[in-house]
Order: C-alpha cells, then sequence, then structure tokens
C-alpha cells in the first residue's frame, strides 16, 4: 500500500487509486524529472509539491528541481511570458543574452538527466539548449494562443527542439512541427484551500470579514485586474439584489506595489459604494483556508472574466459543491457544464438572470452543486492529473 | 452459481489528448479537416467521448454534434449528427465517410455556411490509448459483478466501447465471455443489446449491474 496514494482513496473516483498503482507499475524505476521556475505559489508549484512526492513512493524516480535567477533574468522572463500571453513587449538582445547567460548557469548547476524531463513554462525553457539525453517536453501553463509575434519568434527556436509541447488547452497552443498534447490543471482536494471544513471553521472566517450568515452569498475570487470584470459582477448583484435580499463578496489578492491592481480596486470600491452587502476582500496570498471558507460560505460563485487562463477557480468551487455561473473565456466553459452544473453567460444581464434563477430554486442549487463536485471528482482532481503524467512517461519513454 | 477456469481479467485503460493543431471555424471546414484527419482522431472525436464522459452526459453524444449544437447553434445538423450510432458502423473509414456525408448533405440545402462564435473553434485532436491490466479478475457471476462495482469506470469503456472496435463485432467481451465461458446465454444477449452511446460511463456500469443483481436475485429463488 501507498500511503501518499492511499490518502486520495477517499476522495477520488472508485478503482481509481488501485488503477493508479497498476499503472505505476509500466514505469516502475523510470526517471522523471521536473523543471521551473518556484516552488511555491501559483496552482503549477501547488500541484507538483504533491505528485513528485506521490510519484516517487510509487517506485519512479521522480525528481522537481527549481532554476536560480537573478533580479534582470526575472525581469526578462517576466517580459517573455507576457509577451506570449499577448502583450506588447520588446526583448532586446542583451536581455535575451541574460536569459541565456542565466540558463548555462542553471544547466551546470543541475543535474539534467533523466528519461523524461518536463519543462514548466518559459522560465527553465531554454534549458533544452543543453539537453544530456531522455525525452524533453515543454509544459506550458499560459494562455500561448495569441502571443505577441516578435517575443513568439524568438522563443519558439528553443520549443522547436524539445520532443512534444504540452497545453492546458487546444486553444492555447501554437502552431509546432512537434507533437502537443493537452492535460488540463487540476486541484489537490486535500491542501488547506480545498480540504473539508467544519461550520465552525467556515462560520469563524465569515465572521471575520463581517458577511452575514444567513443571507445568500455570491462571490468572486479574482485579482483586481480588469479582465476579471468585478465591476461587471458588481452590476449583476445590483440587479438581482432588487429581487432577492442577497450580498456580494469579491476576493482577490493585496494590490500592494501593483499600480493597475491599486486603480481596478480603486474602481470596484466606488461603484460598491457604501453598499453594507458588498464586501471587498484583499486577501495574502497564503490565504488558503480564508479562500476554502468563503467558497463554502458561497451560495453561487461567479467567475466571468472578460479574458482567463484556464481558471481553475472554477473547480476550487466546484469541488465545494458550488453552482458557478462563469463566461466562456479560457477554460471556464470546459470546467462548467452548462445547466448541469451550473450556467456558462455571455452577459451581465445573463449573470444576473442565473442569480435569480438560482435563488429562486434552492433545490435546482443543490442539485447543480452536486453534480458539480461529482464532475471535478472525475475531471479535475490531481489523481486524474497523475495518471495523465504516468501515461505520457509510459508513451514517450517506453521499455 | 456458474463457474469457470476461464478468468475474466479486467483492463482498463488511460488517454491522453494529442493536439492535432487543426481547427475549424464554419461547419464547412469541418467537414473538409474531418476527410483528411487520421482515422484516431474521428475515434477520439466520437467512441472515446465516453471516456471523458464518465458522469455526466452531454446534450449530444459526439463532439462533432457537442460543437455544431453549442457553438455553432446548428440545431439540425446536430442533431443529424447525433442520431449517427458509432455501433452502426464496423470501421472508423466508415463511420468517418458518414459523418462527412451528413455535413456535407447539409450544407447543399444551406444558402451560407453556419460558423461558431469568435474564439469557439473546433480543435481536431486525436486519441493516444495506454492499456493498463487492473489486476481484478472474476471466475463466477458474483465475482464479475463485485469487480464491475469497484473497477475504475474506465476497465467498462475498454470491455465495451473499445471492444467493439477490436472485435469488429457486435459482443462486447463482457457479454462474450459470459455467453462462452458462463454459458449464460440470455445474460449475455441483454448485455450484448445494451447500446453503449446512450448515455455515460457510470449509466452503463450501472446498467451493468442492475443486469447482474437481476439475474442473480433469480438463480438465487430458483
Amino acid at each position: 500500500m501507498i500511503r501518499e496514494l492511499e490518502q486520495y482513496r477517499e476522495v477520488a473516483p472508485k478503482g481509481t487509486i488501485d488503477f493508479l498503482q497498476r499503472l505505476s507499475e509500466q514505469v516502475q524505476g523510470k526517471r522523471f524529472l521536473q523543471i521551473s521556475a518556484v516552488r511555491y505559489g501559483g496552482g503549477m508549484a501547488e500541484i507538483l509539491r504533491r505528485l513528485v512526492p506521490v510519484m516517487k513512493a510509487m517506485g519512479i524516480e521522480a525528481r522537481w528541481e527549481v532554476i536560480a535567477g537573478t533580479q534582470e533574468f526575472t525581469d526578462v522572463t517576466r517580459r517573455i511570458a507576457d509577451g506570449l500571453q499577448g502583450r506588447t513587449e520588446t526583448i532586446t538582445d542583451e536581455m535575451y543574452q541574460i536569459y541565456l547567460d542565466v540558463t548555462a548557469r542553471n544547466a551546470k548547476a543541475l543535474d539534467l538527466d533523466a528519461d523524461l524531463v518536463f519543462i514548466h513554462d518559459p522560465q527553465p525553457a531554454a534549458l533544452i539548449e543543453h539537453r544530456k539525453g531522455g525525452k524533453w517536453v515543454w509544459r506550458c501553463h499560459l494562455d500561448a494562443g495569441q502571443p505577441h509575434r516578435p517575443v513568439w519568434s524568438l522563443f519558439r527556436r528553443h520549443v522547436l527542439k524539445y520532443d512534444a509541447a504540452i497545453f492546458s488547452l487546444p486553444g492555447f497552443a501554437q502552431r509546432l512541427p512537434i507533437p502537443k498534447f493537452m492535460i488540463y490543471p487540476s486541484i489537490d482536494p486535500l491542501t488547506e484551500k480545498n480540504r473539508e471544513l467544519s461550520r465552525a471553521e467556515i462560520w469563524e472566517v465569515l465572521d471575520r470579514f463581517g458577511i452575514a450568515k444567513g443571507k445568500p452569498m455570491l462571490l468572486q475570487v479574482a485579482r483586481f485586474d480588469r479582465y476579471k470584470d468585478q465591476l461587471g459582477t458588481i452590476r449583476a448583484y445590483r440587479m438581482a439584489k432588487k429581487h432577492h435580499n442577497c450580498q456580494l463578496v469579491l476576493a482577490g489578492s493585496g494590490v500592494l506595489h501593483d499600480p493597475e491592481g491599486e486603480a481596478v480596486l480603486a474602481e470596484v470600491q466606488q461603484a460598491a459604494g457604501n453598499d453594507p452587502d458588498i464586501h471587498i476582500l484583499q486577501l495574502p496570498p497564503e490565504a488558503d483556508r480564508e479562500i476554502n471558507a468563503l467558497q463554502r460560505g458561497a451560495s453561487i460563485v461567479v467567475q466571468k472574466a472578460l479574458k482567463e487562463g484556464f481558471g481553475v477557480v472554477v473547480s476550487e468551487a466546484m469541488w465545494k459543491g458550488k453552482p458557478v455561473i462563469g463566461g466562456t473565456a479560457g477554460g471556464v466553459s470546459t470546467q462548467i457544464v452548462n445547466e448541469a452544473t451550473g450556467f456558462i453567460v455571455h452577459s451581465v444581464e445573463g449573470v444576473t438572470f442565473r442569480i435569480r434563477y438560482l435563488l429562486s430554486n434552492p433545490s435546482v442549487m443543490t442539485r447543480m452543486g452536486a453534480m458539480a463536485k461529482e464532475h471535478v471528482r472525475r475531471n479535475f482532481l490531481i489523481t486524474r492529473h497523475l495518471s495523465d503524467y504516468l501515461t505520457m512517461l509510459k508513451l514517450l519513454c517506453p521499455d | 452459481m456458474s463457474y469457470t477456469e476461464t478468468t475474466f481479467r479486467f483492463i482498463g485503460c488511460s488517454e491522453i489528448q494529442e493536439i492535432l493543431g487543426k481547427q475549424a471555424e464554419d461547419e464547412r471546414q469541418l467537414a473538409e479537416l474531418l476527410e483528411e484527419v487520421p482515422l484516431d482522431s474521428v475515434y477520439f472525436h466520437t467512441h472515446s467521448y465516453f471516456l471523458r464522459t464518465r458522469f455526466i452526459e452531454r446534450t449530444y453524444p459526439n463532439d462533432f454534434a457537442q460543437w455544431v449544437g453549442e457553438q455553432v447553434r446548428d440545431h439540425v445538423l446536430a442533431e443529424r449528427l447525433s442520431v449517427l450510432d458509432p455501433f452502426d458502423f464496423q470501421s472508423l473509414e466508415t463511420l468517418r465517410e458518414e459523418l462527412f456525408s451528413i455535413i456535407d448533405d447539409h450544407l447543399s440545402g444551406m444558402a451560407t455556411v453556419p460558423r461558431a462564435g469568435l474564439g469557439s473553434s473546433f480543435y481536431f485532436s486525436r486519441s493516444r490509448i495506454l492499456e493498463v491490466p487492473t489486476g481484478v479478475e472474476a471466475r463466477t457471476l458474483r465475482e464479475f459483478r463485485d469487480a464491475i462495482s469497484e473497477v475504475d469506470v474506465s476497465a467498462v469503456y475498454f470491455h465495451v466501447f473499445e471492444a467493439h472496435l477490436r472485435l469488429r463485432r457486435e459482443e462486447n467481451d463482457f457479454s462474450a465471455w459470459i455467453r462462452g465461458s458462463l454459458k449464460l446465454p440470455e445474460l449475455a444477449d441483454r448485455m450484448r443489446a445494451l447500446n453503449p452511446y446512450l448515455g455515460s460511463l457510470e449509466r452503463l456500469r450501472s446498467s451493468l449491474l442492475t443486469m447482474c443483481d437481476e439475474y442473480l436475485a433469480k438463480s438465487d429463488q430458483a
């Protein structure tokens, strides 16, 4: 029995844990290396922190290395990441040389020898120039569907040297002559952000933020960013409020040192005015339990961003048995099964209509929430992610 | 209780989606690309659609119909593509021909080509399937019933959907074993008659369990 895996038996679909054990027997002893820019922060790091120990316990020689960089390197890679996501960026020859030099230093310091190497996101991608063998796969967690062309042209030369690339959605990929695979992100149901909470734990958080417990609560969890359209959510809430005595919670990370975020937050605060039923919360990055409690305390979760990545926050809310009203941007509509686990909408009015419908039909809300949880159990949990990674290991590195 | 020396070994499967880099914006492109993509892609968007529809049933039973119905909002074509039963086709090539023919025929009566909204393209993909022996075995109907109840649901997919293409006959692995090894033709006929394309994998599992339970209850009474 593999203890690290067994802890998921209660939450994974029937038969999954035994299936994963059998699948792992096909890749025993394989050396599987993950390389990323950070060990903490972001969904990718959260998942790797759990996946790598589980794979080790399953008999795979799994390792996870993190590259070291300078402030200049971080600045350049941020520009590359932003450029890949469509922002107009300039990468000068000098900047590019910094990227290559720091990568070369990392290549010397790291043991790159493995059967399968997954390079996560653009920061460590140039390590491909120093490959020592094995299969190399670029795992892109970004939406690179419409990149700033000059940045993509510069970066593409590295990607072409990989054996394959993985994207989170087909629409996030670029035309490439190497095989391209699709793997959805996932959530870990046992982390602080997703574990079961007692009613007392949920109420403690709601009390702390002054949120009424008996009143239906609409929730949006997103950083303060124009694309997340908190203003649209406030408009939808206002229209619904005429018919239902509800409250709105807009929870996002802090905006310190982020001028754009500060401006958006100011606009959101101004739009909220003196309405005591609108709660605007700036939470620190480590506020996982607070997010968990807010999602569990919510009646309906709204994620109608104008532009979105995969938006795994949708799966987090669904895992807590909540119907989600979401837009069509990014991966939101991939996670919601329209009219079964929530609603896919196309306008602020659409959000209002569905809020009113759900608040008028509590039994539908309960049924959709239950379906949402089961849908996530089978499609967006870390156990499915583990199966995908082991399958890739077997398919790319056969005996 | 029927007993056999021939053990049924449950095999599950894991699928990875390979993106082909071909995308359709309208129904004409859908038809044209359908003609040129590898057969693995036809398999991915029809048969293995059910491997990804384990619990919640979608409005339409394959990716083509789902896209045409939800993104293009051409409900007539979506319905015509839905009624097509992949079990009626012995090969993926003939299935592809029929899909193409339905779209082509539909377009011949249209003044303009219906297209999807911005950013809602159809992305062609193909399946990379890995077979995984689960280690679960059965030698009696009771053991079979219990195994069906507990095994990863991908095994239900493998022995029913995948078997159809592998064996190129109407029998699936379950009905073939129950008929050949347990010598229970009546139960085997019922299992063979199951149409897996009209529900989710979990619903299929549930139907199989009901059939076993009913047969076992009848045997106990007798």
